[in-house]
């Protein structure tokens, strides 16, 4: 451990009751409390445990494909005439996403606490696919919560989870997304406490959720700090990711919050504008406040009422954040932006044309970003993008947007 | 003491304890039923803090929070109720029940302040364990208000000395593992548990979650100093909202319950 992992460290939240300076914590019904200092207590176990990192790292770089390859972007750094751009590849991963990651992590620690049935919830899909396909590689029943709103956006992933042998359950409370199949989550969580692991989709949740996922993400900076070291023989000057619930983004940066000499910038879904009452930038346009499990910061009405988050991108239609964003955001460690859907959409078609990669809605937001702010930096200026996600789920959703019939 | 100790240290029978959410379908026929349920056998009120996001809630209490929200329930209405409830019974206990959210955006300390004054005797926040209410604790303490601890199926000994901690009033024992409205627990399973619950503590213990029927009262009522009943009633609200005899028809439903208490 080095000295900066100490006291004036970014990297030692959060506390031994999972907050984040003000934010995360375990606000859950009282009957879930015995259930949630379980997970503490075996995730602090399993932590501590080489033969646990020794089966995670195996299904890692066999099972996932890790590592996800550096790729420099050679084509759209010289179009945008600025940045060296690269893309670190976690679209490439097995099922497409970066989700895959903390599954994998999961599963073992539900496996490893015996327990008989997994739920997920989802938003794009790609969470739930990822957790179907751990769930069919351990055997384990698998049910997945899906807003029904995104049940018809992500037609192509809600089947691929069915053929995976997922138990879908459409949830048609509230706006029918991702917010609400968190709730329908906690709900059957409540009701089968006694041999079910909530796998939850991103850095959010009670504690210790947050942090574990984040732990399990971190394998994406890690191996970028080491491949850029061989590529460049440097650090990297700025990372960009998007932000939904926020696990890629933490996974990508964590690893780089004590080196200030790293910028760090995450991109939050803007919608129609943060202007508007339709977009999805919880710390942009949001405010402090307490929901599914954790203090952070969500889209909320002076009564404390959440509002609905609005994004072309399924995955980012979450009207709250993770812990340790709104404490990173706090702390002004990480810059946090939004941009539009339309500036996604556009981004999107710029990676197909320039880079022959469709990327995924989520990652398209960064990329949009990228974009913005690449031809203010010197060629020497290196930049790296997490492309957590492709976007073959989404071509139905882009189709329509450019109206095109397929 | 608060309404509720008074209320439960008087009766010699179980409470009868009836949840409606505030402002379910709007303003007017809610308080017109809050008015009705002490004539009607309710001993202890629970009032209903509308919530966008009541995780711990089955459909049918979900769905009330909806209706209020949409009908423009928030927590000043629901406090102007509770005080215009008061201006005609000073004895009945009411206990604002909900999710930490909406007072957290309130101000713990003014909205302790505001329901004390209002005529609220105590909270059950179902999403706020022990680990983090120690500023609501303090709170509610300076205030005089009842913190309602929930306790579960899968709450062990230990567990419960650190729920006791801090608790007031009664002790409100969720009877499943699940959410409001489900099916009715098995006796023989919670007998036990409400056996040890009273060794360990000497607080009126209220049982609740799944009890719908007049049968289920007096079944539960044998156990315990209390029963809860909401998602039955909040059902009759759901089916008769904008009828003008909907007081009347709760009364008539909350005064079976109370009858069966009786017996």
């Amino acid at each position: 451990m080095t000295v900066k992992n100490k006291a004036n460290s970014f990297k030692n939240q959060p506390d031994d009751k999972g907050h984040f300076g003000a934010y995360g914590g375990r606000y859950v019904a009282e009957t879930l409390m015995p259930l949630i200092l379980s997970v503490e207590q075996a995730w602090n176990e399993a932590k501590a445990d080489p033969a646990f990192w020794e089966e995670f790292e195996d299904l890692a770089k066999h099972y996932i494909g890790r590592p996800s390859p550096l790729y420099f972007a050679k084509r759209l750094t010289e179009e945008l005439g600025g940045a060296k751009i690269y893309f670190k590849r976690d679209e490439l991963n097995h099922t497409g996403a970066h989700k895959i990651n903390h599954c994998i992590g999961q599963v073992l620690l539900a496996k490893r606490m015996g327990k008989t049935r997994i739920i997920a919830e989802t938003g794009a899909g790609q969470h739930g696919v990822a957790t179907a396909t751990v769930c069919a590689l351990f055997d384990i029943p698998c049910t997945v919560f899906m807003g029904a709103t995104d049940i018809e956006r992500q037609a192509p992933n809600v089947f691929r989870m069915k053929l995976l042998g997922a138990d879908i359950r459409p949830v048609t409370s509230g706006s029918g997304t991702l917010k609400d199949a968190m709730n329908d989550a906690m709900r059957d969580w409540v009701t089968n406490v006694h041999d079910t692991y909530y796998l939850i989709g991103t850095v959010a949740g009670p504690h210790p959720f947050p942090a574990m996922i984040r732990d399990f993400q971190s394998v994406i900076g890690t191996e970028l700090r080491e491949q850029m070291m061989e590529r460049e023989g440097r650090l990297p000057d700025t990372l960009v990711a998007c932000i939904g619930g926020g696990s890629n983004a933490l996974g990508l940066m964590h690893p780089f919050l004590d080196d200030p000499e790293v910028n760090l910038i995450g991109v939050e879904a803007g919608g129609m504008g943060t202007d508007t009452d339709q977009h999805a930038a919880s710390l942009t346009g949001g405010t402090p406040g307490i929901l599914h499990g954790m203090q952070s910061y969500f889209l909320q009405d002076a009564d404390g009422q959440i509002t609905e988050a609005h994004s072309i991108s399924a995955g980012l239609d979450y009207p709250g954040i993770g812990p340790e964003h709104a404490w990173l955001f706090d702390q002004k460690r990480v810059q946090y932006v939004s941009v539009t859907d339309d500036e996604a959409l556009s981004a999107f078609q710029t990676c197909a044309k320039f880079e022959g990669i469709l990327p995924a809605l989520e990652p398209a937001h960064a990329l949009a970003h990228v974009i913005k702010i690449a031809g203010d930096y010197d060629k020497d200026h290196i930049l790296v993008m997490n492309l957590c996600g492709r976007g073959d789920k989404d071509i139905f959703t882009i189709a329509e947007k450019l109206g095109v019939e397929i | 003491m608060t309404r509720i100790d008074k209320t439960l240290t008087a009766l010699t029978r179980p409470a009868l304890v009836t949840f409606i959410t505030a402002g379910d379908p709007n303003h007017d026929q809610s308080l017109s039923v809050l008015k009705a349920l002490p004539d009607a056998g309710a001993d202890i009120i629970e009032l209903g803090m509308p919530f966008t996001d009541p995780m711990a809630d089955g459909p049918v209490i979900d769905l009330a929070s909806q209706r209020a929200l949409k009908g423009g329930a928030n927590m000043i209405k629901t406090l102007d109720m509770v005080r215009e409830f008061r201006t005609g019974n000073d004895n009945t206990p009411i206990i604002l029940m909900g999710y930490i959210n909406p007072i957290h955006a309130y101000g713990i300390e003014k909205f302790c302040k505001d329901a004390q004054n209002a005529g609220v005797d105590g909270l059950i926040i179902v999403d706020l364990p022990p680990e983090e209410s120690s500023e609501l604790e303090t709170a509610a303490k300076d205030t005089n208000l009842n913190l309602i601890r929930l306790v579960t199926p899968t709450t062990d000994k230990a567990r419960l000395d650190k729920l006791l901690r801090g608790a007031s009033g009664f002790l409100y024992y969720v009877s499943i593992t699940g959410v409001t409205g489900s099916k009715k627990a098995d006796l023989s399973s919670i007998t036990p548990h409400i056996a040890a619950i009273k060794k360990q503590s000497n607080m009126p213990v209220a049982i609740g979650f799944g009890i719908k029927t007049p049968e289920d009262a007096a079944q539960m009522g044998a156990i315990g100093d209390a029963v809860v009943v909401g998602s039955s009633i909040v059902q009759t609200i759901a089916d008769n909202g904008n009828d003008p005899k909907l007081a009347e028809k709760v009364s008539t439903q909350v005064k079976a319950l109370s009858d069966a208490l009786k017996a």
